[in-house]
């Protein structure tokens, strides 16, 4: 029951962050601060996100090499420019392979 | 109208569809990865119906794969979410759009979206872009949603096929462009993964991702 409730808190609090900025008036926008926080928020926290999703197991800190090495693909693939779903391909088969063997 | 407004509008429909099915099937590992991580079907599908923003899904389901707390799990969800409001800022003088429209609309507010709409020539290819890409996104980011939660309940171990190594590599992927944007957001990105590194053995699950947003503090001197 409380994964429901996370879920449509999160769907909630993101439709209203939408919402908030499009009836937002034009002079919050001009602030430079305001412009410097909505570019840098995102990459901080999408930066945990991938070290606490590659190395993190609850609390503790762990090395799982295939899911270390599917990682290392995907950053090939980036640098390669390639797209979106073929850098994800790519780090999930790299994973797997390793897992097979 | 003009044969060139023609062509800019064409061709915003033409990319607006394009991003729309690229993007819209990463919603098969959305679907996949929540299933894994232990929501139902039901709940993959209501989080891709009414929250409708990726990376905000993501981290609710990887916080909750990870055993962590729901509380702490939907605020970094939200706060990630919070760059929306800048695109909606920034969307609210290309679409000019007044009244119950906003409503409506302010659903399809996203990263791509908004990456489609500022990239048009002119405010009219770029409302066309952005009801388009935003149409489309809708559409297969739920269908796929729907097929991949429904795939991997049938999957006995997800991670044997890398399912939980496509989780990371989406945030990576959404990071990138923005890594290459210049040093401060590098600085920030740095910072922000020592500080989760070093805050997880300590913290509950979920919560590193959420104080690692200091690190941007990081990046306020240039």
């Amino acid at each position: 029951m409380s994964v429901w409730i996370a879920v449509i808190a999160t769907g909630i609090g993101c439709y209203a962050l939408k919402l908030g900025g499009l009836v937002m008036p034009q002079r919050v926008l001009d602030d430079p601060r305001v412009q410097r926080f909505a570019e840098l928020v995102p990459v901080a926290l999408l930066s945990a996100l991938v070290v606490v999703q590659t190395f993190a197991d609850g609390r503790s800190l762990e090395f799982d090499g295939p899911r270390v090495a599917g990682m290392g693909a995907a950053v090939v693939a980036l640098v390669c420019r390639a797209p979106f779903l073929v850098v994800l391909a790519v780090a999930g088969a790299v994973a797997a392979a390793l897992r097979l063997l | 109208m003009g044969s060139l407004e023609v062509d800019a509008r064409r061709a915003a429909v033409r990319d607006a569809v394009g991003v729309g099915v690229a993007v819209g099937l990463s919603g098969f590992a959305f679907g996949a990865a929540a299933v894994t991580a232990g929501l139902s079907v039901g709940q993959a599908c209501v989080l891709s119906l009414v929250a409708f923003t990726g990376a905000s899904q993501f981290a609710l389901v990887g916080v909750i794969a990870g055993g962590g707390s729901l509380v702490a799990g939907a605020a970094g969800a939200v706060l990630l979410g919070g760059r929306n409001a800048f695109y909606g800022l920034r969307l609210s003088q290309v679409l000019r759009i007044t009244g119950w429209r906003r409503a409506v609309t302010a659903q399809g507010v996203i990263d791509e979206t908004a990456a489609v709409a500022t990239a048009q020539p002119d405010a009219d290819s770029a409302r066309v872009g952005f009801y388009a890409t935003a149409v489309s996104i809708y559409l297969m980011w739920n269908a796929t949603t729907l097929l991949g939660a429904l795939g991997a309940a049938r999957i006995g171990d997800p991670e044997a096929f890398g399912l939980d190594v496509v989780g990371a590599a989406v945030f990576l992927a959404l990071l990138w462009p923005r890594l290459t944007a210049g040093r401060g957001p590098a600085r920030v990105a740095a910072v922000a993964a020592v500080v989760a590194f070093a805050a997880t053995p300590v913290l509950p699950p979920g919560v590193p991702v959420m104080v690692a947003a200091v690190a941007v503090i990081a990046g306020g001197r240039r």
